[in-house]
């Protein structure tokens, strides 16, 4: 047995020139499409820049900033919008303390998110030095949260009971405001506007759907030809028609119910038809879950002797959300997005103001596109980030690996 | 699992019955009554306004978020006479499609929203107080077009926006003249007017006012004129629900009280002063003597002089918005003018 | 516990009292869920019906043949204001057929494009493909809309500066201008022809192909398809007194070009903006599918020789397909419901006819049905072939 005199070095990476060699030209044709992709990379950039810096006029941004973020709501009471924000910081940077790795991306995106929004490099009237100091103060607040969550291990339960609390506290109390208590003047929904409505349409559309959407998912897969009938009908019609139409058509058959001179909230009703629409998606996507456990678990169930609610809630629904999150947050994005089409009911969300915005000054009708952009721009950075978070979700929790 | 799904079920469906009963009384006869509003405006704290967010000078935003225009400005009249209070208001932001339904239902209970005042409508969506603000279809085009009149647009490309009457007493002009055109019809108005401008259209046709405003906001205001021709009456007019005729009377008599108001030299500043006024008809208006109404319409004696008070009279709201400085654009008042200029603007008297 | 042995001193023998037994609890639950869904469904029926006439919502189609008195822009088919509701309806209805079609076809070339760069070797193209990709999963298809129409297509020039293409093809802000073939008198002769042509060629095909597995012996099903899809209508063009066929070139008058096929800006924005969004998902959906096929698929046919084309063609894609298609149909199906946000950039289809018919005609409800139905049939349709599809190639799992 010899020992070898020297010991061999790996490899050294390979350096630029190689990868460029082997990922860009390593075929005659794929030479060729780098080449014609930089330059029509490079043309796109160039006009992107010279437009921005020198045609657009970001005026319509800078001087409505904060009715893009809350709409109507008086500027003098943004206060209690700010201070549900920091419960829901905190309350998840709890939830990531004892939740862990599912929580983990969405967190870290939202505080990225956060502390982004803070850093903005513009000047913009209404984002003033306490609100960007106020917006740092929540990404410290999430992270207070983790900490604590992660020292105290409280049990989930109590978590769940203080969201609950919170979010009555929030919807029931701090944003519409009690008329009796002086420090909680009352802001009705018509006020509320721009990406807070956006936020809560999207946030509760999907919270609230997914329980419909277990019953209708269990309801499509029962044996009860009535109740399967029922809920296939449901689901298959609510997902042949467009959300536009379910929005309109909701509010007129309300409108026809309800007796002459009642109001009923036009935020709510955005919400319902919301939910009820994102529950048969919902349900289609927690079908397919349940179709993804193994027959086997179901059969061993019945064998051990459980009955059929036990096997459900124990066996069955566990699986099957692990499969299904990664479709959910998909869902979520595309309902998120779909929140533009609420305009139709009169409420101002994020494009709606943006409507408002371009015709509150006779200058500024052409300067939509800076608008649209600007939109745009939220959506996307929002949109990506969650759809970043449910990808670092899925490798944490192995999907398609076990 | 039959029997949670019949749990569900029965839950669900128990759920949903209760809320169809609280919500649906729909079996009763189900029209207001006389003082149905006032009492409900009086017990809610505030008035619910139909209205726009979008229509620079009628109904917009301002940079705080607060909405403003020339319809709001009426609401808010409303409120100061009837609650004392100009900021009493809740406006409920309204498409085209919404406010029949809306004021039908009565879930608002002012309509103020630039609608056009039809016999159709007032038959179907509600009662129509007295009109505001004259209005007329017109046409802008490019000064360079050389087009002066409608028989020189055939086979024009026009831009309109939809859902309003505005498309249909297009289609109807053209109809008449045996002309051809092209129509671009948009959901937005802000989309409608860019298009025009990028020169996607010849020709463009709204009401006047609307013209005006966006003309002023055009690169080239000066390049583009509005054609002097009216193709259609619009007399935008605030409406009410059906069934509550004392509260169709609150608001025509705080209207007419903003035009006499103008008549009598009554204006936003000097309405105390003028309470002591030699003039009878002023004394009358501002509640110092006689009865202008209120007791049967349920008001405070006070009230039309609150309501001057808080937004002024009929010419100041106008200028406010619409005058030669004003915050929207400038329009002159031509039919908008009290009757005594020439104008069409009249009022039954106080008193 | 259920049992079947008789009654002794030893044994008790108890039965399940029919408030625990499954087959009764069963029928129960039928029977009161049936009474509980039909019977809300009628309270809210009626009351619907009752709380509309109160409310001086009428709810008959009567109106539907009164005329509409409203313009539609670039209507398919011949269509006037003072044609009726109904008519505008349908002209609405096939605007929505229209640009649901062709959004299908194009979003499906450009999503399987996309899809495969996604999967090439060269970093630039796939990360390139990436970046399309999740910039148009991320932002709402109504802003999209709105960014192409009008930077983009109002970039083009007006109407006196037009692009002018060879002879008779013009391009300016307000269309593109095209020849476009017109029917003459004789025409119907021929069009029966090239119909005529068309269906016996397909049946010629079918039936000699198939001749030509089961006995082996060669049919030339080929070349008799081709004669017969060439032959018949040229048959047909001699037949017709004249030439069936002219081209009508547009040309301009007054205020714009007349004639020939026009295609609008907000037809193309649209059609543009629905093929790119729907082409990003689609492009994620091959991508999948692609990835689904097992490696050693690749691998072996690698290893006999073929060249990535071959394999692509002969052995990625077909078991792709299988992957593909369900959630393929999927996105047809949004493409066609994402059509609805037409209105906003001036292109009237179905659901944008409806809201200026509730304007105008004042029947929300009726109306409204209307539209949702039409939208319903088209998803119907659209289920109804992916059921055939799935049927097809099924396999049979236990």
């Amino acid at each position: 047995m010899s020992t070898p005199t020297e010991t061999l070095r790996p490899p050294a990476p390979p350096g630029l020139i190689t990868w460029i060699r082997e990922n860009l030209f390593n075929t005659w044709y794929n030479g060729v499409i780098t080449v014609l992709t930089l330059l029509l990379i490079i043309a796109a950039i160039n006009t992107a820049v010279q437009w921005f810096i020198n045609i657009a006029d970001w005026r319509p941004v800078t001087e409505y900033f904060l009715l893009f973020l809350v709409g109507q709501y008086p500027q003098d009471l943004v206060w209690r919008v700010g201070l549900s924000l920091a419960i829901v910081c905190l309350l998840f940077g709890v939830s990531w303390g004892i939740g862990g790795e599912l929580i983990q991306s969405f967190a870290i995106t939202i505080a990225t998110l956060l502390a982004l929004a803070a850093l903005i490099p513009v000047q913009i009237d209404d984002l003033t030095l306490p609100f960007r100091v106020f917006l740092l103060g929540c990404v410290l607040l999430l992270y207070l949260g983790f900490i604590f969550g992660r020292k105290k291990r409280i049990l989930g339960l109590y978590l769940v009971i203080a969201w609950l609390i919170a979010i009555a506290l929030i919807i029931f109390v701090l944003l519409p405001g009690i008329s009796s208590v002086n420090l909680l003047q009352e802001v009705p929904t018509t006020l509320w506007g721009g990406l807070l409505v956006t936020l809560i349409l999207a946030v509760g559309g999907i919270v609230l759907s997914f329980p419909i959407g277990i019953l209708l998912a269990l309801g499509r897969r029962s044996s009860l030809p009535v109740v399967k009938g029922f809920s296939t009908a449901f689901i298959e019609l609510i997902r042949g028609v467009p959300l536009i139409t379910i929005l309109f058509m909701f509010s007129l058959i309300l409108q026809v119910f309800l007796p002459v001179g009642s109001r009923f909230d036009r935020l709510l009703r955005a919400l319902i038809a919301i939910t009820v629409f994102s529950a048969a998606y919902m349900a289609e996507n927690i079908r397919g879950g349940l179709a993804a456990v193994p027959h086997g678990q179901i059969e061993a169930a019945k064998a051990v002797g459980m009955n059929a609610f036990y096997i459900n809630l124990f066996i069955v629904l566990p699986q099957a959300i692990r499969v299904v999150i990664p479709a959910i947050v998909g869902q979520f994005i595309s309902l998120f997005k779909d929140t533009t089409l609420v305009i139709i009911l009169g409420i101002n969300e994020l494009l709606g103001i943006g409507r408002s915005v371009i015709n509150a000054d006779p200058e500024f009708i052409q300067l939509q596109l800076e608008v649209y952009l600007f939109i745009a721009a939220i959506f996307w950075i929002i949109s990506y980030a969650m759809s970043y978070s449910s990808r670092k979700l899925e490798q944490a929790l192995g999907v398609g690996e076990r | 699992m039959s029997k949670k799904i019949l749990i569900a079920f029965t839950l669900i469906s128990l759920f949903a019955l209760m809320l169809a009963a609280c919500g649906g009384g729909g079996d009763e006869g189900e029209t207001l009554g006389r003082g149905a509003i006032l009492n409900r405006v009086k017990e809610r704290g505030k008035v619910v306004c139909g209205g726009r967010t979008d229509l620079l000078g009628f109904g917009y935003l301002d940079d705080a978020g607060n909405n403003i225009g020339f319809d709001i400005d009426l609401c808010r009249a409303v409120a100061a006479a009837v609650l004392g209070d100009p900021n009493a208001v809740e406006i409920v932001p309204l498409t085209a499609a919404d406010r029949g339904p809306a004021l039908q239902t009565a879930e608002v209970d002012i309509l103020s929203r630039n609608a056009t005042w039809t016999s159709s409508r007032d038959s179907q969506w509600g009662n129509f107080t007295s009109v505001t603000f004259y209005d007329g279809q017109g046409f802008m085009v490019r000064k360079d077009s050389g087009i002066t009149t409608i028989e020189e647009m055939g086979g024009a490309t026009v831009c309109v926006t939809s859902g309003t009457t505005t498309e249909k007493n297009l289609a109807d002009a053209f109809r008449q003249r045996n002309l051809d055109f092209d129509a671009k019809i948009f959901e937005e108005t802000a989309s409608v007017y860019s298009a025009y401008e990028e020169g996607q259209c010849d020709a463009t046709t709204s009401d006047k006012s609307h013209l005006a405003a966006v003309r002023q906001g055009f690169a080239e205001p000066d390049a583009h004129v509005i054609l002097p021709i009216t193709i259609s009456k619009e007399p935008l007019t605030p409406g009410v629900p059906h069934g509550d005729d004392q509260w169709f009377d609150i608001v025509k008599v705080v209207i007419y009280s903003m035009v006499n108001a103008e008549e009598l030299g009554v204006t936003q500043a000097n309405v105390d002063q003028m309470k002591s006024s030699d003039n009878i008809s002023v004394r009358r208006l501002l509640g110092q003597e006689g009865d202008w109404g209120y007791s049967d319409l349920g008001l405070e004696a006070e009230a039309l002089a609150a309501a001057i008070k808080a937004v002024g009279n009929y010419g100041e709201v106008y200028d406010r918005y619409m005058g030669p400085n004003g915050m929207a654009f400038s329009l002159p008042r031509d039919l908008n003018n009290l009757w005594s200029e020439g104008g069409l603007i009249y009022a039954p008297p106080i008193k | 516990m259920p049992s079947n042995q008789p009654d002794d001193q030893y044994t008790t023998h108890s039965e399940i009292p029919f408030w625990r037994d499954e087959r009764v609890l069963r029928a129960a639950a039928q029977v009161i869920s049936a009474i509980i869904i039909i019977g809300v469904l009628a309270w809210v029926t009626i009351n619907f019906i009752q709380g509309a006439n109160q409310r001086g919502m009428s709810l008959n189609f009567k109106f539907l043949g009164d005329p509409a008195e409203f313009p539609i822009s670039d209507s398919v088919i011949p269509y006037d204001p003072s044609r009726s509701f109904g008519y505008a309806f349908l002209v609405g209805l096939i605007k929505t057929l229209l640009v649901s079609v062709i959004g299908v076809f194009f979003s499906t070339i450009l999503g399987t494009l996309i899809g495969l760069a996604r999967l090439s070797t060269n970093w630039l193209l796939s990360h390139l493909a990436l970046a399309y990709i999740e910039f148009h999963r991320n932002i709402p298809l109504l802003v999209l809309l709105f960014l192409w129409y009008f930077p983009v297509f109002s970039s083009l020039p007006p109407v006196e500066e037009s692009i002018q293409v060879g002879e008779s093809i013009f391009l300016n802000e307000r269309g593109l201008y095209m020849p476009m073939p017109r029917m003459n008198e004789g025409g119907l002769i021929w069009l029966i022809s090239l119909i005529l042509g068309i269906i016996l060629a397909i049946v010629a095909w079918k039936v000699l192909r198939s001749r030509q597995e089961i006995t082996g012996q060669s049919t030339y099903f080929a070349p008799i398809s081709l004669a017969l899809l060439l032959i018949l209508p040229a048959i047909g063009w001699f037949l017709s007194s004249n030439t069936p066929l002219r081209l009508e070139t547009p040309y301009f008058e007054g205020f714009n070009f007349q004639g020939g096929l026009r295609l609008t800006p907000e037809f193309a924005a649209l059609v543009i903006g629905l093929t790119m969004y729907t082409a990003a998902f689609i492009a994620e959906v091959v991508r999948a599918g692609v990835q689904s096929v097992d490696r050693g698929q690749i691998e072996a046919a690698r290893a006999i020789g073929l060249n990535h084309f071959r394999v692509l063609g002969l052995i990625i894609l077909p078991q792709a397909l299988r992957v593909i298609i369900p959630p393929l149909i999927s996105q047809y199906l949004n493409l066609a419901k994402n059509s609805s946000l037409a209105f906003f950039i001036g292109y009237q289809e179905v659901f944008s006819v409806g809201k200026i018919a509730i304007n105008q005609a004042g029947r929300a409800i009726p109306l409204f049905l209307m539209v949702m139905v039409s939208y319903w049939l088209i998803s119907l349709f659209t289920s109804w072939i992916l059921n055939l599809y799935n049927r097809r190639i099924q396999f049979v799992e236990h």
